[in-house]
């Protein structure tokens, strides 16, 4: 893939709001026909990029190139060339779902004959063909971001700009989300992809870059990634009772293990050496709690987020699912 | 890519949407009848005294109507986030605006015609200069739009346009020479009056309406574009400065 020109080229952005530094020195590049993905927690400076990168935002410093041109220079014509679907659906509340469509595509040039066309081949892709006379306003969270999604590829756009696609929304909807995103990356389209689930990440993504605090700590391959977990081991035990207080007792017991408290039942184990069950089920029970499950984990890329950025995976995208909850759409 | 098939597909958009839904349509029938109806019985005068006070409802009306669509189409649309998916089209700023504002102008415009459609029932329109009418209708609804822009692009919330757009409007009625003469106005205030753009659109229309004008019809122009330029580049400039962070 490396060996594909660069279709995003972005050399030592920054970005501050008053005295807070929202991008600091950030540069990458992402390769025509890539699914990238940009991963971090919720304020580390994935939105900013995202909207310096599409035209919504100035940088303070540095270069951004879409397919080779200078966005300072001729931001049109590179915004011609990408296609954005925002964290939040901005469509229009009082127009059909067929309707928003073709405005979209007119946006872009598309005539009206080309447009409606589109709209309803994407209508009937997204599986919305039957709402598509229905107001905008009227659609459930998981048919508004379809929808969204299918506006921002209404012009077949050579880059797609993805913030958050799944968040928020019910399971199924998501997964065929994920499909979608795979059949446009599948049929060329350089997907840039933003999201607080590093599983989808690491199901959908070919390279990823971690950002944290305005910085980019790492970007690699997936497959570069999860090879740091080789030799690792992790266990996960889930109680009956409160497991808060457990972490520091077994980390004092157990100095070779790292423990981390996943939910307010069930905390993790890692260690360079195998893990033996039996004693720790011993220990957690003479501390009068019950193991209710113990469980072998296969080192996942969540893990390499964790040991890379020192931020907690789960506790990342729940603060991020009660954002969504709390801002309605 | 043709760029005015996305200026169309604004103007439509926004006609539909905003403009042609039924609260606007009874709100410009309904506002220049109240106007004219306050300021007939207030006067006092006879069916001969509605072509004088024809340029005045004429000028609020389009004052009104325009500037309380832009806190909608654009302030409400950039609190939705919808406004993001206008900006991140390849069309330039320049036109993107005036595609949002040509609805509003349009919509000025055809409520400027309201009460002059009423007054053809109670009063002969034979000698009105339509020459001198049709451009200051024009001109007023352009002026008076991007004041309503330079408004929406200046708040964050729709309150604050519909509040601070009556901080501009309501004195204007009383400035600008609509009803009252601007020679009759206290010498303090006069000053006031020459900066704002309604009071060289209603010098048109006076003329127009076979009434006495204050100025040269070439400086009511001069001054109307003058004032139609200004606002719509310091507009762009505030939504570079602030939208395009």
């Amino acid at each position: 893939m490396e060996n594909a020109p660069p279709v995003i080229e972005a050399c030592n952005l920054a970005k501050k709001f008053d005295d807070f530094t929202a991008v600091e020195s950030v540069t990458f590049n992402v390769f025509e026909g890539e699914l990238f993905g940009f991963l971090g927690p919720n304020g580390a400076g994935k939105t900013t990029t995202i909207n310096m990168l599409t035209g919504l935002a100035r940088p303070d410093a540095g270069t951004i190139r879409i397919a080779g041109i200078d966005c300072s220079k001729s931001l049109k014509a590179a915004q011609h060339l990408l296609g954005v679907v925002p964290d939040e659906s901005n469509l229009y509340p009082e127009l059909s779902g067929y309707d928003n469509l073709c405005f979209c595509g007119a946006l872009y040039g598309l005539r009206k004959r080309e447009r409606q066309a589109r709209a309803l081949e994407l209508l009937k892709r997204f599986g919305l063909a039957a709402a598509a006379d229905r107001k905008f306003a009227g659609y459930s969270r998981g048919m508004k971001r379809k929808l969204t999604i299918a506006a921002g590829i209404i012009h077949n756009p050579r880059i797609l700009f993805l913030d958050e696609p799944t968040t928020g929304i019910d399971v199924a909807s998501a997964r065929q989300i994920r499909q979608l995103i795979a059949d446009l990356n599948t049929g060329g389209t350089t997907v840039f992809l933003t999201t607080h689930y590093i599983k989808e990440a690491e199901r959908l993504c070919r390279r990823i870059a971690f950002i944290v605090n305005g910085r980019l700590v790492k970007i690699d391959t997936v497959d570069n990634l999860m090879r740091q977990t080789d030799g690792r081991h992790v266990v996960r035990f889930t109680m009956t009772e409160e497991a808060e207080g457990l972490c520091k007792a077994i980390s004092g017991a157990f100095p070779h293990l790292q423990c981390q408290t996943v939910s307010q039942e069930a905390i993790r184990l890692e260690s360079r050496e195998p893990v033996r069950i039996g004693p720790l089920v011993r220990f957690i029970e003479e501390r009068g709690a019950e193991v209710s499950e113990a469980r072998k984990l296969r080192p996942s890329l969540e893990d390499v987020f964790v040991s890379i950025t020192g931020i907690a995976a789960a506790a990342m995208k729940q603060e991020q699912e009660k954002r969504k909850s709390g801002d309605g759409a | 890519m043709n760029r005015w098939v996305a200026f169309w597909s604004i103007l439509v958009k926004d006609m539909r949407a905003y403009y042609l839904k039924p609260p606007n349509i009874s709100w410009g029938l309904i506002f220049p009848l109240a106007w004219t109806g306050m300021f007939f019985i207030k006067s006092g005068g006879g069916i001969e005294d509605l072509l004088a006070l024809l340029p005045g409802v004429v000028a609020i009306s389009i004052l009104f109507g325009t500037t309380s669509m832009l806190a909608v189409t654009v302030t409400f649309e950039k609190k939705n986030r919808s406004f993001e998916r206008l900006l991140l089209a390849p069309i330039s700023l320049e036109l993107l605006m005036l595609a949002k504002t040509a609805g509003a102008i349009l919509f000025g415009a055809v409520n400027a015609f309201v009460p002059v459609a009423m007054a053809v029932f109670f009063t002969d329109l034979s000698r009105v200069a339509w020459g001198m009418v049709v451009p200051a209708v024009f001109l007023i609804a352009v002026s008076s739009t991007f004041l309503g822009l330079f408004i929406a692009v200046s708040v964050s919330e729709v309150f604050e346009a519909q509040t601070f757009s009556n901080f501009f409007r309501f004195p204007m009625i009383f400035l600008c020479g609509l009803f009252f003469p601007i020679e009759q106005l206290p010498a303090l205030l006069r000053p006031l009056s020459y900066a704002l753009p309604l009071t060289y659109g209603t010098d048109m229309l006076h003329r127009g309406f076979g009434g006495a004008s204050l100025m040269p019809v070439v400086m009511d122009f001069g001054m109307l574009l003058f004032f139609c330029a200004t606002l719509f580049l310091i507009s762009l400039r505030n939504i570079k400065r602030r939208w395009i962070i």
